[in-house]
C-alpha cells in the first residue's frame, strides 16, 4: 500500500474530510515523526512501534570500482522498533 | 514524542475537532497494521517501506542462563527509511 492509497482510504472513510484535508493529515504524521527525530526526540506510538536515531560510527569504506580506500563519516540512521501489539499481530 | 502530540498538529493544521483527529490517527494506524498483518509492505515516498520479512526457526540461547531454547519461525516488519528521510536526520 503506498501513501496515495492511504490517503484515498481516510478521505472514503472520514467524510468531512476533502481529499486534500486528507492528504494533508497523512502527510502531517509521517512529517512530525521525520521533525520529531531531526531535533533529536523519539517518537512512541503505542500499539505500532517507535522511531528513534541510531548513530553508526566513522568507518573506513571502498570505492567497488577503483579499490581506493575512503573514510565513510559518521551518521545517524532513523530507526523503527515495531511495538509489541504488532509484533503479536503478525504471529497470530 | 506520542500518539497525542501527532494528533494535536492535525488538529492545528487541518482544522478538526481533536477528537476527530485522534480518531483519524486511529484509523490509519489500524490501516496500516492491518495491511502489514496481511504480510504487504506499506511504501510512503519521502519517508521510507515497511517490510514483512519471515524468519526461519533457529537455536537461541538465554544469554542468561546459557540454556538452550528453539526460537520458532516468525513473521518481522521491518523500516526501510528513505534517502530523504536519511538526509533529512543528517542536516544540522
Amino acid at each position: 500500500m503506498t501513501k496515495a492509497q492511504i490517503i484515498e482510504r481516510v478521505a472514503e472513510q472520514v467524510t468531512t474530510l476533502t481529499k486534500r484535508q486528507a492528504e494533508l493529515v497523512v502527510n502531517t504524521i509521517f512529517n512530525s515523526v521525520r521533525n520529531s527525530l531531526h531535533k533529536g526526540d523519539k517518537t512512541e506510538i503505542r500499539g505500532f512501534g517507535s522511531f528513534r536515531l541510531r548513530a553508526r560510527r566513522m568507518k573506513e569504506g571502498r570505492n567497488p570500482k577503483t579499490g581506493a580506500t575512503v573514510s565513510v563519516p559518521a551518521k545517524k540512521v532513523p530507526f523503527f522498533k515495531a511495538g509489541k501489539e504488532l509484533k503479536d499481530l503478525l504471529n497470530k | 514524542m506520542r500518539k497525542a502530540d501527532i494528533a494535536n498538529e492535525i488538529y492545528e493544521k487541518v482544522g478538526v475537532s481533536k477528537k476527530e483527529a485522534s480518531d483519524i490517527v486511529e484509523f490509519i494506524l489500524d490501516l496500516l497494521k492491518s495491511v502489514l498483518q496481511k504480510g504487504e509492505s506499506v511504501k510512503i515516498a519521502g519517508f521510507g517501506n515497511f517490510v514483512v520479512r519471515s524468519k526461519g526457526a533457529r537455536k537461541g540461547r538465554n544469554p542468561r542462563t546459557g540454556e538452550e531454547i528453539g526460537i520458532t519461525p516468525r513473521r518481522v516488519v521491518t523500516f526501510r527509511p528513505s534517502q530523504v528521510f536519511k538526509k533529512y536526520v543528517n542536516q544540522p
